[in-house]
């Protein structure tokens, strides 16, 4: 596979060819800088070369409010291995210069990005080679940030909806979301969860019925059987916490969670 | 005093986006945006209610003890031998510090919303200790983070909290401090914001808390303002107020923000002193300092080059806090107030001569407030009025106090 568009038109690719297969897009999270620098590069790769669809690449921040115990561990592990954005964005350069070619969405709080220049983040970040962003703490009506930036880049600039978000909520975020929204499957912190809520198929209706831009599920997805039940149901799907939880146990332990998670999207 | 208890000029800032000027703002997850929403609206609708007001009005005066006192610092302000220093008595407001008013205001809104789950955060434990004073008197429950280097150093206000019916959630995250326990305190809301009311201590985090603390607080300069007037004849020459989030003293600034010829003062921990980089002077280290996004507002955060938050010294744990109320950021940017700090061995020296002097065992974190007036009122004339906002009392303090005085 070779990476012949960048940005929101290298989602778009992501998303037809997913639903050609029939399936959703499997988009792994890693944070750069966990266990290590290196070590988290050669995570994303040995993941990448099992064909999955795209990254959500952590940058870790200090205080990381919409993130669970697990996230959080490992975000502060980053920080102390001397994780900045600098390096994060030379993780992608890196990757790309490595041939790596599934879409990579860069996602950090607002901070460290508005630190290091809103503008010059998403025009460096798209250099490096990334095709968007995700900013949990950036809701639309606070788009300004960012927005002309990326539109200028052709950067994707995720929105989230929640399962509290109200028709308006709705349209606003697809108003001004590009790439994809971010589906939060739940009412809460991200974590490893056993079972997705009992409420999704018609909270995914629910939000089918309002917009045609793809829909990517995160927060709790976990396992190869939450993969297979989102069959038909989401474009997508994120999964971060349980793939580190699975790494505290070894590598191995990681990567074998990522193959069969993904084998089980496909089934 | 007009027939609406909270000082609401609706002309006011914030914007309808919750900005002043360039400041403030919601940058808070898509998962509680409702729920802002709801509170804006609840909030916009009981101020408008003059049964909301009665209500307060009635708790302020017959359980907080409001109208709190102006004391004249008769002997400190003859040592000093310049201007003349009135104390705004918050310590005197039931349970010892301002936040009552706030908690009190709140804790109303809540039950007005049909909330019974009450979560807050804490610091100093003043803002723990209002709101589950306010919550026992509501009979709504409340859980309150804090953080564990906090729980260490205020003991007593951990202890007050639990016997009246609150938990008290340690948080081992971070530094450990406030900026930890609101960090907690969101992800709580986050999770069961349903059936929660995150009632926020001081005048930050994303619209509408820092509007909302500001009005609830506001009482403080209504007061005040006509206090000193009977008392003295004339506006105070400045107000000051120590600044943590900045809720006693945008309470304080509020009723005098029109008054041209009167200085708004507000001073923030200086710690170590600049130079040490252990401080919480958000305002007076711009080269650590920068405006940034905590805690849902856009305000001066202490930051690395990296964004990264900066963890802060203080020997009083309520100013020890990394960034500062939006409305405080717009107030310096017109030149309106002015900010300026006070170090901890600044802070220990009032602490002490003001228990000497008028009998008044201050907060350490008002203590920061009285330094600042002691340093200025010998420059200014005999018949100028420095007002300080003694926003609480030091009984919270005497084992930090003892730990580095000795006994
Ligand atoms: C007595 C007292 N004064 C001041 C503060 C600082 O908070 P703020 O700046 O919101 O008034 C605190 C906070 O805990 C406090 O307890």
């Amino acid at each position: 596979m070779t990476r012949q568009s960048q940005g929101t038109a290298a989602l778009d690719a992501m998303f037809a060819r997913a639903k050609k297969q029939n399936r959703a897009a499997f988009m792994p999270y890693f944070c750069i800088g966990y266990p290590d620098y290196d070590e988290s590069l050669c995570a994303i790769e040995a993941v990448a070369a099992l064909g999955v669809d795209g990254f959500e690449i952590g940058m870790p921040f200090s205080d990381p409010i919409a993130d669970g115990p697990t996230i959080q561990a490992a975000t502060q592990i980053a920080l102390e291995q001397g994780a900045t954005v600098r390096l994060c964005l030379d993780a992608v350069r890196q990757l790309r210069a490595r041939g790596l070619s599934q879409p990579m969405l860069m996602m950090s709080y607002a901070n460290p990005l508005v630190a290091y220049g809103a503008d010059r983040f998403v025009r460096d970040a798209r250099d490096a080679g990334a095709d968007g962003l995700i900013v949990p703490d950036l809701p639309p009506e606070e788009a300004a940030l960012f927005a002309d930036s990326c539109a200028r880049a052709g950067m994707a600039l995720i929105f989230f909806l929640a399962p509290t978000s109200n028709d308006e909520r709705i349209e606003m975020a697809t108003a001004n979301a590009t790439g994809f929204i971010y589906v939060v499957s739940l009412t809460g912190i991200t974590g490893a969860r056993k079972e997705l809520p009992a409420y999704l198929t018609d909270y995914i209706a629910r939000l089918r019925a309002k917009t045609e831009m793809p829909l990517v599920l995160g927060f709790g997805v976990s396992s190869p059987a939450h993969a297979r039940q989102l069959r038909g149901l989401t474009d997508g799907f994120i999964v971060a916490s349980a793939l580190i939880r699975a790494w505290e146990r070894g590598f191995d332990e990681m990567h074998a969670l990522a193959r069969d998670i993904f084998a089980a999207s496909q089934e | 005093m007009t027939d609406l208890y909270i000082r609401t000029d609706l002309s006011d800032l914030p914007d309808a986006r919750g900005y002043f000027g360039e400041f403030g703002g919601r940058f808070v997850p898509e998962t509680i945006i409702p729920a802002l929403d709801e509170l804006e609206a609840a909030y916009n609708e009981a101020i408008a209610d003059p049964a909301f007001h009665r209500e307060l009005r009635h708790l302020q005066r017959t359980y907080t003890g409001r109208p709190t006192p102006i004391s004249h610092a008769r002997r400190l302000s003859e040592a000093l031998g310049g201007a003349q220093i009135y104390l705004k008595r918050e310590d005197l407001a039931h349970t010892g510090a301002h936040k009552i008013n706030n908690a009190l205001g709140q804790g109303l809104l809540a039950k007005r919303m049909g909330k019974r789950r009450i979560i807050a955060e804490t610091g100093a434990g003043q803002h723990g200790v209002g709101a589950s004073t306010a919550m026992a008197l509501l009979g709504l429950e409340c859980h309150v983070y804090m953080g564990t280097v906090d729980i260490r150093r205020q003991q007593p206000n951990v202890f007050r909290m639990k016997l009246l019916g609150a938990e008290v959630i340690p948080v081992e995250s971070g530094s450990r401090t406030l900026k930890d326990a609101i960090n907690e305190a969101m992800r709580d809301w986050v999770t069961n914001v349903d059936t929660t009311f995150y009632l926020l201590g001081s005048a930050l985090g994303p619209h509408p808390y820092p509007m909302m603390v500001r009005d609830f607080q506001s009482i403080i300069g209504v007061e005040a303002r006509d206090q000193i007037q009977a008392l003295t004849g004339q506006l105070p020459d400045a107000c000051i107020a120590c600044v943590g989030g900045g809720s006693n003293a945008i309470g304080l600034f509020h009723a005098f923000r029109d008054d041209e010829n009167t200085e708004l003062i507000g001073v923030e921990a200086g710690g170590h002193g600049i130079e040490s980089r252990e401080h919480a002077a958000r305002f007076a280290d711009l080269d650590i300092s920068r405006p940034g996004i905590l805690h849902g507002t856009r305000s001066y955060v202490m930051q690395n080059d990296d964004g990264q938050i900066m963890e802060t010294h203080s020997v009083s744990a309520g100013l020890d806090y990394p960034s500062v109320g939006p409305e405080h950021a717009h107030l310096r940017q017109l030149e309106r107030a002015y900010y300026t700090m006070a170090t901890d061995v600044d802070a220990l020296e009032a602490f002490q001569v003001l228990s000497k002097m008028e009998g008044i065992i201050p907060a350490l974190e008002s203590s920061h407030a009285v330094a600042e007036a002691i340093k200025r009122a010998p420059t200014m004339p005999r018949d100028s009025v420095l007002l300080v906002n003694l926003s609480g009392r030091g009984d919270k303090d005497l084992d930090t106090v003892i730990g580095i005085l000795g006994n």
